[in-house]
């Protein structure tokens, strides 16, 4: 009760602040909208179906990109983990290939795959894959061992091993890796969204600006603010809440 | 009541060459039972002149298991005791083929160990169970990777837990039961696959006395009834009397045979038995050099060369 309060008061607050500004007319209105203009436009862009499509159009997008990710890390972070010569050699390389930003990629994605969804898509991948690798070998190395000793012990062995024993035994180690995979991805589509003309979120954003629109554009920014969110909070938040259940592990915070 | 070890024996350095399996350079294996008519090929688990040696991280080799002979007998009770660091949990290890021994033979029904196999179940000092998993799908596991339908798993999951008392904490998680109570989910998982052998690495250590008499009474009465093989690793020789057919003494580094001493004594037993506590004396006296020169080892060398079970696993 007293945490909702904090909330409506903190962004009552804000919203006021927005106002007075807008208000106060100290820039124009396209440069500097009020909240009812952005609440318009919100309003404007789902009733004439352009959010929904750029959501769905963006969503579809990241969720094959993120998923290839997921699929594609966790091979390559139990492989490095568990092999001495590709920890040596490509755990270096991972770790130095994650501070370049995905979008650098994009230029090679534009000449490999032309301009089109593959080439988002690669860009995607690209933002997201070293996290979740990272993350899996991470995870592998921090999993106790008796995991993995009491399931051959059990009998199960090869990708029975890893479906039913390291890869749940490894889970609550690499879920935050997860989540920041899932963030880079986002933010990696957003990007490469902005740069090419696709239907998707990152677009809408781009025509707002050069409509000269700002109401659109931060009714768009706020879009990809609530989408992250939503699906931290939901996914990930419940795939943790999950996993403390069943671990009994302490909640993180 | 004890029979001492009649075969001198001298262990090899790293640089001499290892005496083939089945040790024909030392004579038969036979390790100085009782009756003389156990052989490799009539006892259930048979360890033959198993060594095992590591390479330590500043680059000399450690022996750690040094010519161990041993012949299990089918549903036979055996305790193996030994002071910390002399590789008896590690043996059990070997057993299980979740490592490999340097040299020697570790046969099951006189077929050699290559790898892990569902006829003999390890039962970690921790446990082992999956905390992501309820205990009816712990339970469970073991038949589900041996493909077997699920409702033969279902039936089999309800009949070992109702065998450990537990039948109605199926659907709770592991983190929700007691240290005893994941004892015997252990338990109940290990016999779920219907092993021949059990290997138990010192199962009750963490325990509390209360819940380990229990559990020792328990596992006698579930011994009984299943008729399985146990080979019980402890450093408690207490309890290795109350539980064992016989007793079997480990030295310290380099882990050998010293000792095996049969325990005749009526069942069912109890800890506080005063015979039990006699035999345990006579143990003890036999073991005590081999805790000191472990506790001089321990404290001496600063440095521990502290060898984990599956360490190379």
């Amino acid at each position: 009760m007293k945490r909702a309060a904090r909330y409506i008061i903190f962004y009552a607050g804000l919203l006021g602040l927005w106002t007075l500004i807008a208000e106060l007319k100290i820039w124009p209105p396209y440069l500097f909208p009020t909240p009812w203009g952005v609440a318009e436009s919100l309003y404007a862009g789902f009733q004439d179906h352009t959010y929904w499509i750029a959501i769905r159009v963006s969503m579809q997008r990241v969720v094959i990109g993120y998923g290839i990710s997921v699929v594609l890390g966790m091979i390559l972070g139990l492989g490095v983990a568990s092999n001495k010569f590709l920890e040596e050699t490509m755990g270096g390389l991972l770790v130095s290939l994650q501070s370049l930003p995905s979008i650098c990629w994009w230029p090679l994605a534009l000449l490999w795959f032309g301009l089109n969804q593959n080439a988002i898509l690669f860009v995607v991948i690209m933002g997201s894959l070293l996290s979740v690798t990272l993350a899996m070998e991470d995870g592998r190395k921090q999993m106790p061992k008796i995991f993995g000793q009491a399931g051959r012990n059990l009998g199960a062995k090869g990708f029975k091993l890893f479906w039913y024993v390291l890869l749940p035994a490894s889970l609550p180690f690499i879920v935050s890796g997860l989540k920041q995979g899932w963030a880079f991805a986002w933010r990696s589509l957003i990007t490469a969204e902005m740069l090419y003309l696709s239907l998707g979120l990152g677009q809408v954003l781009m025509m707002g600006r050069d409509l000269n629109d700002m109401s659109a554009v931060i009714a768009v920014m706020l879009l990809i603010i609530s989408i992250g969110y939503v699906v931290d909070g939901v996914v990930f938040r419940g795939m943790e809440r999950h996993l403390q259940n069943k671990w009994g592990l302490a909640p993180a915070n | 009541m004890s029979n001492a070890w009649a075969v001198p024996r001298r262990y090899p350095t790293p640089a001499e060459p290892r005496i083939p399996a089945g040790g024909a350079k030392l004579g038969p294996v036979s390790v100085g039972l009782q009756d003389g008519a156990r052989s490799t090929l009539t006892s259930k688990v048979g360890l033959s002149e198993i060594c095992l040696s590591y390479r330590t991280q500043s680059g000399e080799r450690l022996l750690a298991l040094d010519h161990i002979n041993l012949q299990v007998r089918a549903g036979e009770f055996v305790c193996i005791v030994g002071p910390s660091g002399c590789g008896k949990s590690t043996l059990l290890h070997l057993i299980a083929g979740l490592q490999a021994q340097t040299s020697g033979q570790v046969l099951v029904d006189g077929h050699p160990v290559q790898g892990p196999g569902t006829d003999r179940i390890l039962i970690f000092q921790e446990h082992g169970l999956f905390p992501w998993l309820t205990v009816a799908e712990n339970v469970e596991f073991g038949m589900k990777m041996k493909g077997l339908p699920k409702a033969e798993r279902q039936e089999r999951t309800r009949h070992y837990l109702r065998l450990v008392h537990l039948a109605k904490f199926e659907k709770s998680y592991i983190h929700q039961l007691s240290g005893g109570m994941r004892q015997r989910v252990a338990i109940a998982r290990a016999l779920a696959t219907e092993p021949d052998v059990l290997l138990m690495d010192e199962p009750f250590a963490a325990l509390d006395a209360q819940t380990r008499d229990l559990l020792h009474d328990e596992l006698e009465r579930i011994w009984s009834e299943t008729g399985r093989t146990i080979i019980f690793v402890t450093h408690n020789v207490r309890e290795a009397v109350r539980l064992g057919d016989r007793v079997v003494l480990l030295t310290f580094r380099p882990g050998r045979v010293k000792n095996e001493f049969p325990v005749v004594l009526p069942r069912p037993r109890s800890l506080e038995d005063p015979e039990v506590a006699l035999a345990a004396r006579e143990v003890l006296d036999e073991l005590r050099d081999e805790i000191n020169q472990s506790l001089e080892a321990e404290y001496s060398a600063g440095v521990k060369p502290h060898i984990e079970p599956g360490a190379e696993a």
